[in-house]
């Protein structure tokens, strides 16, 4: 399974949302350093086709490959190499940031200790609130961290710039740049593709 | 095994920040039973041949009350996603979060028993039975109604349709569980049933989280 070089493969992709099919026939390959952006506009298919992409939820028609491994026969433990960040935020209201960062790192086996990581986000003030207690923005910048927790060489970020301030889109836009240096693939959903766009990134239109 | 324990640890930190949610189904099962004896007429020998079926009945719908919402916070916030997600067996993940809260809230409910079966003057015999009785069934209906909760998990309330879909599954425990305490107060042997409830609990532990891990998969589409 560990590839040298991680490669996501769509083929034919129909994706079917509450019945409906919302993209038809999507094909389009990512090798390592690869970037897609998905764009169009509210109700397209964005959140569905990364939901797909993530295995959420099954293809209607066609197939995704990672590593040439249909994603409904990942096994359990290569999971960890896909990480996927929706609209909802995936943290648990009565923990605190660094327990919920806590909680994410030991599933996926990795140490914990995140200091650094939350200086980076500005986040060091209120690692030990609850997150009932943060801002929206910080909510997603605290969402956003446990794509630095564990190493994952797939990332799906759907929309990752809601609710950021200029500082945190400049961070997060630098993670990807740094992700995909590094040899990662990653799939992004969202409205200002300027913010990330960059040479041989594929557009993918809705 | 620890991806499990992680789970378990998560779950019953939340549990005791939330210990609201904790104490109501507790509440309830007392308060249920408490009114029984209430409502009867004073007659201890008629109290006594209700006592060994009515704790079974306010266990399992305050049980029902405790499981309706399990998977649906994590629903909500996106942590079952992630969990979904995870390196961790779903089935492991299922069973984790039965399990912790089978420990806030079946534990402490055989903890009230004793006070129930005395408010029903029910024998020392039949507690020694009831008690044991109890805990071998609590796991079975603690994992038949997360099943429900996961069947119902993109419901906005599932408790009304988990109840139909539930309740009727849980009858043997009923029959085998008040069949049990009837037997000790009357003084006679109570192996079978027990036996019958502890076969119960293996079959569904080992084999619910399966159908548990199926269902939220499907619910969460």
């Amino acid at each position: 399974m560990n590839h040298a070089v991680p490669v996501l493969v769509a083929r034919n992709v129909d994706v079917r949302r509450g019945g409906r099919c919302v993209v038809r026939g999507l094909s389009f390959g990512l090798g390592g350093g690869g970037l897609a952006l998905v764009v169009g506009p509210n109700g397209s298919g964005k959140t569905s086709l990364l939901r797909v992409l993530a295995g959420l939820a099954p293809c209607a028609g066609g197939e995704v490959t990672w590593n040439s491994v249909a994603l409904a026969r990942i096994p359990a433990e290569d999971r960890a190499d896909i990480a996927y960040r929706g609209h909802l935020d995936g943290l648990k209201k009565e923990l605190t940031v660094e327990e919920n960062l806590a909680f994410w790192a030991a599933l996926r086996r990795q140490r914990s200790g995140f200091d650094e990581l939350l200086a980076a986000l500005d986040l060091h003030g209120v690692a030990g609130r609850q997150v009932r207690f943060l801002s929206a923005g910080q909510r997603r910048r605290a969402a956003l961290a446990t794509l630095k927790v564990a190493p994952a060489r797939l990332w799906l970020l759907d929309e990752p710039m809601t609710n950021l301030d200029s500082a945190g889109r400049t961070l997060v836009a630098g993670w990807v740049s740094e992700h995909l240096a590094q040899g990662g693939v990653a799939v992004v959903a969202t409205h200002r593709p300027d913010e990330l766009a960059r040479p041989g990134a594929t557009l993918v239109e809705l | 095994m620890d991806l499990f324990l992680i789970v378990l640890k998560r779950d019953l930190k939340l549990a005791f920040r939330r210990w609201s949610e904790l104490a109501n189904p507790l509440l309830f099962f007392m308060i249920v039973t408490a009114m029984f004896p209430l409502a009867l007429p004073p007659n201890t020998a008629q109290l006594q041949a209700l006592g060994a079926g009515i704790p079974w009945i306010a266990a399992l719908l305050s049980s029902l009350l405790a499981l309706e919402a399990l998977f649906r916070s994590d629903a909500e916030d996106g942590s079952m996603e992630q969990l979904l997600l995870s390196p961790a067996p779903l089935g492991s993940v299922v069973l984790a979060k039965v399990a912790a809260h089978w420990i806030v809230s079946g534990v402490p409910l055989l903890a009230l028993v004793p006070a129930v079966a005395l408010s029903f003057y029910l024998p020392v015999e039949a507690l020694a039975v009831l008690v044991p009785a109890l805990l071998l069934a609590t796991p079975t209906i603690s994992i038949l109604v997360a099943l429900g909760a996961a069947l119902t998990v993109s419901l906005k309330s599932g408790a009304s349709v988990i109840g139909l879909l539930v309740l009727p599954l849980c009858s043997p425990l009923l029959i085998f569980g008040a069949r049990a305490t009837d037997l000790a107060a009357n003084g006679e042997a109570t192996a079978g049933p027990l036996y019958l409830l502890a076969s119960l609990a293996v079959l569904s532990v080992s084999l619910g989280p399966i159908a548990i891990a199926a269902a939220l998969k499907v619910g969460l589409e």
